[in-house]
């Protein structure tokens, strides 16, 4: 009996399926693995591991928390970006971005308050002053709701500033002539208009940007120059050394621009640590 | 250096590589589609398969062996994905993880990586084992790019060929794609990736007792050979969850650079086997050039809303870093978002979702314009074959003379089946769009407002137009979310491919017809223009109100 084409095709769609599995999912991958025993290429192909004192310390490619176990900055090692991975800063089982927009200005888990809230903590760590635009003294966001008597204009009739839960002070004491609130607890201010303020912060703040902000693999192995030598003092102090040497320290393991353009100069804070503590 | 005269460097040493890959790869691409000989391999291939390389199809049985390899594909995915903790598993994977791949997030991943799509509704290292990477998801990286690229290729055959039915045999493209393009230029990739710190093993990784006493997990995979197809076959789908923000999948500033080559060299160099096989190189350059405008505007548009970080988030920071690499930086970060919009990739290295709010908009927009600029490997080229239709036709009816493109009338079939191609991605983005928020399947959303708008038409967008990046606050691993994005995918991706191999076969069919005095020329800067501007105006008359409810909203 013969078997009707569109039928047939089918066979050769399932034996097609087949062979490119073999081919691409099988074969291809194991003969990169081949490859990857190369010398030169094997370590790099197993992780990039770097050892303290013969064990296994990381990977020089991911970056890793230097909290203790209570959540405190460890101050003797230069600190990473912070981090949006799941359940736990550095967590390479769960990596994640904060996917939080840039509006993202209301409330406790809101990206703004987390902003203000790491440059004051930083701030404080280094011994410089962590305000930024739009954010209060107290470390949240500086947003009201302003309630206007014809709904998005007209007279103002009411400000809360929505991130300063009551019995706090508000930042601001008025707005536009009507006393600022703070936020009662389950408070539905939605029918507001959200106005951020600005303050009177400078342009540049003390603390670097990426001091504030969660990397996109939540294992950024990196923090920028500007950070580095935010923390140089902290860690000289801590450790009894030199500013100088630890600042040459910065400089060595600093990776410039490739080739002068690609990407940004960037400081490896695990090999700057482990370099620190071999000193 | 400054920031922003570092990111034009890097932007332009991408334009002189990808030309040079214009030239070459694509005379190389023109080679392997159109020769006739068969290797001693590819001849026992085609035995297992039990096909007969010499016999040419006709559209219709070329689109059903077309569908028949996808749907068995998507089945076979499915089957590894549903059965995987039986499949050669890790003990660390079985005992550490409990996640399982229910049945709508397998028929999702199954749909979303045959599609070419490579939406994840999962995260790779805690949901897929190594094994279903390599020869489950990886496969059909190849095979799904290597089938865009058929599909092109038959449409130009249709503009080649005249007086014909016959446009080639799909199993003989697919495995000459397969085995002479995609293998060895993956290849040469994942060892370069390697060197780069891109890692290749079969093991579960090793647990560090970190300087400060914690315990790190690193992990390990076969990350290199499925990382390199992944940007070379325009899939994105990453092996973890950050995709190329990963340090093990893209671990330094010059990987970053050869990605966004990776992801741009074969749709870009697709126009230049268009001009060889129909024997005209400058109808090629009109093409690229329409795609080049176009490209260059966007990622120039990008960069610049991303480097003047407007909005209060990033006014705050004093940069829109949030979500992004230091190793890469705002401007190459905005270059790779720009690149894997504009092409079907998908593949991320700074997260969308926390980019400025007209920053976020342009990946949104690449996606609109129908990934035409350059588009998916293959998929690129046959969209903006069919908006060069378009734009013949439209010019015809400006000036009163019967339409022609490359010596083939375009006549009321033709002109179907190219209208019919541009409605079906905005009908599935704004109809899905559209059930998403009427049914109340938007409450997930971690930004409230506009922002929360953007995140469900961006999923839409996404998802339609087979790019499969994300704004990625969105929850979308749920029964509805999986199986609306799903369908949106499948008809997103094969509904296109359908009518596209009708029109080619309706084009092979006909006489050509002899330039004359009234013929429009397309390979001079008017049509290159016309083009440019059939494609912003069709967008834009189709997304501004939707765009207005978003982005704009949140950042004017």
């Amino acid at each position: 009996m013969r078997i009707p084409s569109w039928i047939s095709q089918h066979g050769a769609a399932v034996r097609a399926v087949l062979v490119f599995t073999v081919i691409t999912g099988l074969l291809y991958p194991a003969v990169i693995l081949g490859i990857a025993q190369l010398p030169g290429l094997s370590d790099k192909a197993g992780g990039s591991i770097v050892e303290a004192n013969g064990q296994p310390v990381g990977s020089s490619l991911i970056g890793q928390s230097f909290l203790d176990a209570q959540g405190n900055p460890v101050k003797k090692y230069f600190q990473s970006r912070p981090s949006a991975t799941y359940e736990f800063e550095y967590n390479t089982d769960g990596t994640a971005a904060s996917n939080l927009g840039p509006e993202s200005i209301e409330g406790n888990e809101a990206l703004l308050t987390t902003v203000c809230a790491r440059s004051k903590a930083v701030g404080e760590l280094e011994g410089v002053d962590g305000a930024r635009p739009y954010c209060t003294k107290g470390g949240v966001g500086a947003v009201l709701r302003v309630f206007y008597s014809e709904g998005l204009k007209g007279k103002v009739q009411r400000a809360v500033s929505v991130n300063e839960l009551c019995p706090a002070t508000p930042f601001l004491a008025a707005h536009e002539g009507v006393t600022v609130e703070c936020a009662q607890p389950g408070g539905d201010y939605a029918g507001g208009v959200l106005v951020p303020v600005r303050g009177d912060a400078a342009e540049s703040p003390a603390v670097p940007a990426d001091a504030v902000t969660a990397s996109g693999s939540g294992l950024d192995p990196h923090i920028s120059v500007a950070y580095a030598k935010l923390q140089a003092p902290r860690v000289a102090r801590e450790r009894g050394l030199p500013l100088d040497r630890v600042l040459k320290l910065v400089g060595a393991h600093t990776t410039a621009r490739f080739l002068g353009f690609m990407g940004e100069p960037a400081v490896s804070v695990l090999e700057l640590n482990l370099a620190l503590d071999r000193e | 250096m400054t920031t922003a005269f570092a990111g034009v460097l890097f932007i332009l040493s991408l334009i002189v590589a990808l030309a040079v890959a214009y030239r070459y790869l694509g005379d190389y691409v023109f080679k392997v589609v159109s020769g006739t000989r068969h290797s001693a391999v590819e001849r026992g291939l085609y035995k297992v398969m039990g096909v007969n390389p010499a016999a040419e199809q006709s559209w219709g049985t070329y689109a059903r062996s077309l569908l028949a390899f996808s749907a068995v594909s998507m089945l076979a995915l499915y089957g590894f994905l549903r059965l995987q903790d039986h499949l050669l598993t890790t003990p660390q994977f079985a005992a550490g993880i409990n996640e399982r791949v229910f049945a709508h997030l397998a028929w999702n991943t199954a749909v979303s990586f045959v599609t070419n799509t490579n939406w994840q509704a999962y995260s790779g290292e805690a949901t897929m084992t190594h094994f279903v990477q390599a020869a489950g998801l990886a496969v059909q990286n190849f095979v799904s790019a290597a089938v865009g690229i058929a599909v092109a290729i038959t449409l130009v055959r249709g503009f080649a060929r005249s007086r014909t039915d016959k446009l080639g045999n799909f199993w003989v493209d697919l495995t000459r794609i397969t085995l002479r393009l995609l293998l060895p230029l993956s290849a040469i990739a994942a060892v370069l990736l390697i060197a780069g710190g891109v890692v290749q093993n079969f093991s579960d990784g090793t647990v560090v007792s970190t300087l400060t006493g914690g315990q790190q997990h690193l992990t390990g995979g076969l990350v290199a050979s499925q990382e390199a197809i992944k940007e070379l076959g325009t899939n994105g789908g990453g092996f973890y969850n950050v995709n190329s923000a990963h340090p093990f999948e893209n671990p330094a500033s010059w990987t970053n650079w050869l990605e966004i080559f990776l992801l741009l060299c074969l749709p870009i160099a697709m126009p230049r086997v268009f001009g060889r096989m129909i024997g005209d190189n400058r109808q090629g350059y009109a093409i690229v050039a329409v795609m080049a405008t176009l490209a260059l505007a966007s990622v120039a548009l990008t960069n610049v809303f991303e480097l003047n970080a407007s909005g209060t988030v990033p006014s705050a920071v004093g940069a829109a870093l949030e979500g992004k690499e230091i190793r890469f930086g705002v401007s190459n970060s905005a270059t790779f978002a720009a690149a894997t919009t504009l092409t079907s990739t998908g593949a991320v290295n700074s997260f969308h979702d926390s980019y400025t709010a007209l920053g976020g908009m342009m990946p949104m927009v690449n996606m609109m314009l129908g990934e035409v600029a350059p588009g998916g490997v293959g998929a690129g080229l046959y969209g903006m074959l069919v908006i060069a239709v378009l734009t013949v036709f439209i010019a015809g009816l400006m000036v009163g003379r019967t339409p022609e493109y490359l010596g083939k009338k375009i006549g009321a079939r033709e002109i179907k089946f190219a209208s019919l191609y541009f409605l079906v991605t905005p009908v599935l983005v704004l109809s899905g769009t559209a059930a998403a928020l009427a049914t109340g399947n938007w409450s997930t959303q971690a930004n409230a407002g506009p922002h929360g708008f953007s995140e469900v038409l961006y999923a839409f967008t996404s998802a339609a137009n087979n790019n499969g990046s994300a704004f990625a606050g969105l929850t979308v691993n749920t029964p509805w979310w999986d199986t609306a994005l799903g369908l949106a995918m499948f008809l997103g991706r094969f509904l296109p491919i359908i009518l596209v191999l009708r029109l080619a076969g309706s084009l092979a069919r006909q006489k050509p017809v002899p330039v004359s005095a009234g013929t429009l020329p397309t390979h001079r800067p008017l049509f290159i223009g016309m083009v440019v501007g059939v494609v912003l105006i069709l967008v834009a008359l189709t997304f501004l109100p939707a765009l207005a409810l978003g982005p704009l909203a949140e950042g004017l």
